[in-house]
């Protein structure tokens, strides 16, 4: 129970969440660990504002017949906006991802981080994830207990995996969609055909994958409802990162390195600025799913 | 008001009633008698049907009797002339002018006494020029001269119509007028039309008021082209018309169309009316092989104005086919259609050549030419036009044909600058859906369609069990956060 009244506590204004806990506040300070660097979170905040521009404006073309893309379209100054978004966005995003493969490979090559390819802190998926989803579905199915989880849960994973290998189809595809009579000389007619269909159904996939799926394991469902605010204010705080990522806590806890985690309690307009811009991320993102996948039942 | 101001009103009143109907000028090409006394002797006079000659022009020798009551008129006005009146030109003494005036008038009197024989016209008009003239049945049956001598028929002797009048008095009921008996040939082409068996005269109705039709050059005249798509508008406007006839309420769509704007606001006498393509007196339904509007005639009809489109249409695939007699192939109204006369650079374009090339509008639809027509607003695309030509659609086996493979670098690039023997091989009409004619592409958009489903199912599956999971142990008051 003092999890939950911490829980509590941290939604409201400091002195809210003092007042609601009382004397076990004073006795359980609420402490907040270090989850994502600040530009993890930067990268995150680039990476979701071009994508919902991308995905608007793309779904907008890919459902071009749909009233309401005609109506979007028409509001906003019709095909030569929406192009002139899409593609101004997918250059943002393409350099953004370039940075990042960029950034990981001076901190391997040059820095010889230990870890960032393989261990319990790196994205690449091992062993223990297939235990883990194993894990799981036995816990759903009341089976089993729930699996401890490492610092990054194997749904996470693959929402990383799935927006790396996505960026790299949807943009090489989509670059030879705008330089078509450039690529046409090496590439086969075919080819030109198909690059279409897979821009198309790709996009398709990484927008539903992440406006409902991604939504709902991230914000959505009720452990984190309505919102979890983790990676705009980089923190979360000792109950949260205890349920989440129970190995990665023992871990650092046996390792003696948890207190460099620590850190201060984000302040509070962090908070409010977080909450309305993740819920009118999760907003767009949910109108834009329910419109696709609606014209796409339609098709 | 003085005596002289009272006599001068009651005088002007016996001008009105005593029927000066007409001073026709001698100059028969203008319409608007000029002002002024200076022509009053270049003009024919009529007394109540006591008409005379003043001069023997070639016109005044027509059956044709003017009357004027000038001669009266001018004897009592020399006498109610005040006798300053002359003062104001120094170059006639006073009483002058009253005298010429006198004079005159009698000379005019005399003249009259030798007039011809009566006119028929004239005497007609004696009763009938009472515009407000009814007949026992509350009908009416006044004539106004000014309009009737001006009108085509104005040299006409009443009787050359109304036959069966030979004498006055007359019966009450006299005979219909027969515009056929002098009309025979726009009598003999209303017969088989769609107006013949109008229930209204059917001349009047397009040409207006028996007596104030007007020759067909005259820009007053019902059926002077510019006015002819108001005048087929007085029925063919009528939406309740319309739906009787199982008619489309047309006029509105062609006052609308280039060429009712080219007729209604530029005034353009070679822009179709509605004569110039259902021609005048032998208006034939659509569906009347022998109509300038049946289906394989239309091309014919456009091209009486569009002949170097005809000459493109008749020998692209389309004109052929309707050649040859196939009545699906489209001719122009398909197209265009017959009064709206649609843009087909718009977007509707698309549609309309896919109401028959259903496969073809299918795969464009999959395409990125599709997606930037459907968003629109300005920006240039391929529609079928484009690459297909308009008028003059030849097969791509065509060496002629812009889709011709020998043609595609040169198509595709009036738009994708550097297009080239690579570029062109993309097919613009791919079909992905079907894997016999692409099957490659059937293949790679499967794979895609079952990694979204596979995906998608996996993690929805997987979000549905954690929430009843998470539910259940919210309801059982567990804790599950791994804390003891």
């Amino acid at each position: 129970m003092p999890d939950q009244t911490n829980l509590v506590g941290e939604n409201k204004l400091p002195d809210q969440a003092a007042a609601a806990s009382g004397k076990r506040e004073e006795l359980h300070p609420v402490r907040y660990f270090i989850r994502f660097t600040l530009l993890q979170r930067y990268m995150h905040a680039i990476m979701f504002t071009t994508f919902l521009g991308l995905a608007a404006t793309g779904l907008t073309i890919r459902f071009s017949t749909n009233a309401w893309a005609q109506h979007f379209a028409l509001a906003i100054g019709g095909f030569g906006t929406i192009l002139f978004l899409h593609k101004f966005c997918a250059v943002i995003l393409s350099l953004e991802f370039l940075y990042h493969v960029w950034n990981i490979a001076v901190r391997v090559v040059v820095r010889k981080e230990k870890g960032l390819l393989w261990g319990p802190d790196s994205m690449v998926p091992n062993l223990k994830d297939l235990k883990d989803i194993l894990g799981n579905f036995r816990w759903f199915f009341g089976r089993g207990p729930k699996p401890k989880l490492e610092r990054y849960a194997y749904w996470e994973k693959f929402d990383y995996w799935s927006v790396f290998w996505g960026m790299i189809i949807i943009g090489m595809s989509g670059y030879v969609m705008w330089f078509g009579p450039f690529f046409g000389r090496f590439l086969p007619g075919w080819a030109l055909n198909a690059v279409q269909i897979v821009h198309g159904e790709e996009a398709l996939l990484a927008a539903t994958f992440i406006f409902s799926i991604h939504f709902i394991n991230a914000h959505l469902r009720p452990d984190n409802f309505p919102m979890d605010t983790t990676i705009f204010t980089g923190t979360q705080t000792e109950a949260e990162f205890k349920e989440r990522h129970p190995e990665e806590y023992a871990r650092l806890m046996a390792q003696g390195r948890l207190e460099q985690k620590i850190t201060t309690q984000p302040p509070t307009w962090l908070m409010n600025f977080s909450k309305v811009t993740g819920f009118t991320a999760v907003l767009i993102g949910i109108l834009l799913l329910v419109l696709s996948v609606s014209a796409y039942f339609r098709e | 008001m003085s005596p002289l101001g009272k006599l001068k009103k009651v005088w002007a009143k016996s001008l009105l009633s005593s029927k000066i109907n007409q001073v026709r000028w001698s100059d028969a090409e203008t319409n608007n008698p000029p002002n002024g006394s200076a022509n009053l002797l270049a003009a024919r006079f009529c007394l109540n049907g006591r008409g005379f000659s003043l001069f023997t022009t070639k016109q005044s020798r027509t059956k044709q009797p003017r009357l004027l009551s000038l001669a009266p008129i001018a004897i009592v006005g020399s006498m109610l002339l005040p006798a300053k009146q002359g003062s104001g030109n120094p170059a006639i003494p006073k009483g002058m002018l009253r005298w010429k005036v006198f004079v005159g008038g009698c000379a005019l009197l005399f003249l009259a006494s030798f007039s011809p024989a009566i006119h028929a016209q004239t005497d007609c008009l004696s009763c009938h020029g009472d515009v407000t003239m009814q007949d026992a049945a509350g009908h009416n049956v006044g004539v106004d001269g000014n309009t009737f001598h001006s009108s085509v028929h104005g040299t006409l002797d009443c009787s050359a119509c109304h036959a069966s009048i030979k004498a006055y008095p007359h019966p009450d009921h006299p005979q219909a007028v027969k515009c056929v008996s002098c009309h025979a040939e726009e009598a003999a082409a209303l017969v088989g039309s769609v107006h013949e068996h109008s229930a209204d005269q059917p001349c009047t109705t397009c040409h207006g008021t028996a007596h104030a039709i007007l020759p067909k050059d005259n820009p007053k005249s019902a059926v002077y082209p510019l006015n002819i798509p108001a005048t087929c508008g007085k029925c063919h406007g009528d939406a309740a018309m319309a739906k009787q006839h199982h008619l489309a309420n047309v006029y509105p769509q062609y006052m609308d169309s280039i060429h009712g704007y080219a007729v209604s606001q530029e005034g353009l006498l070679v822009a179709a009316n509605c004569a110039s393509c259902h021609g005048s007196h032998h208006v034939l339904s659509h569906t009347n092989p022998e109509s300038p509007t049946y289906k394989t005639a239309i091309p014919a009809t456009c091209g009486k104005c569009h002949a170097g489109i005809r000459a493109q249409y008749v020998a692209g695939v389309h004109g052929t086919a309707l050649a040859n007699g196939n009545l699906n192939a489209p001719s122009c109204t398909d197209c265009h259609t017959a009064h709206t006369i649609g843009q087909p650079t718009m977007a509707q374009s698309t549609p309309m050549c896919g109401s028959c090339h259903q496969a073809q509008l299918s795969t464009y639809r999959d395409t990125f030419h599709s997606q930037v027509s459907n968003l629109g607003s300005y920006v240039e695309v391929a529609r079928c036009s484009d690459c297909h030509g308009e008028h003059e659609i030849l097969p791509a086996s065509d060496p002629r044909s812009p889709v011709n493979p020998a043609n595609l670098v040169k198509t595709c690039g009036r738009c994708h600058q550097g297009a080239n023997a690579g570029f062109v091989k993309y097919s613009p009409h791919a079909n992905p859906h079907n894997r016999h004619i692409s099957p490659l592409l059937y293949s790679i958009r499967l794979f895609m369609v079952l990694l979204i489903t596979g995906v998608m199912t996996f993690f929805l599956l997987h979000s549905l069990l954690w929430l009843i999971r998470s539910l259940i142990e919210k309801a059982h008051g567990g804790s599950v956060k791994g804390e003891k």
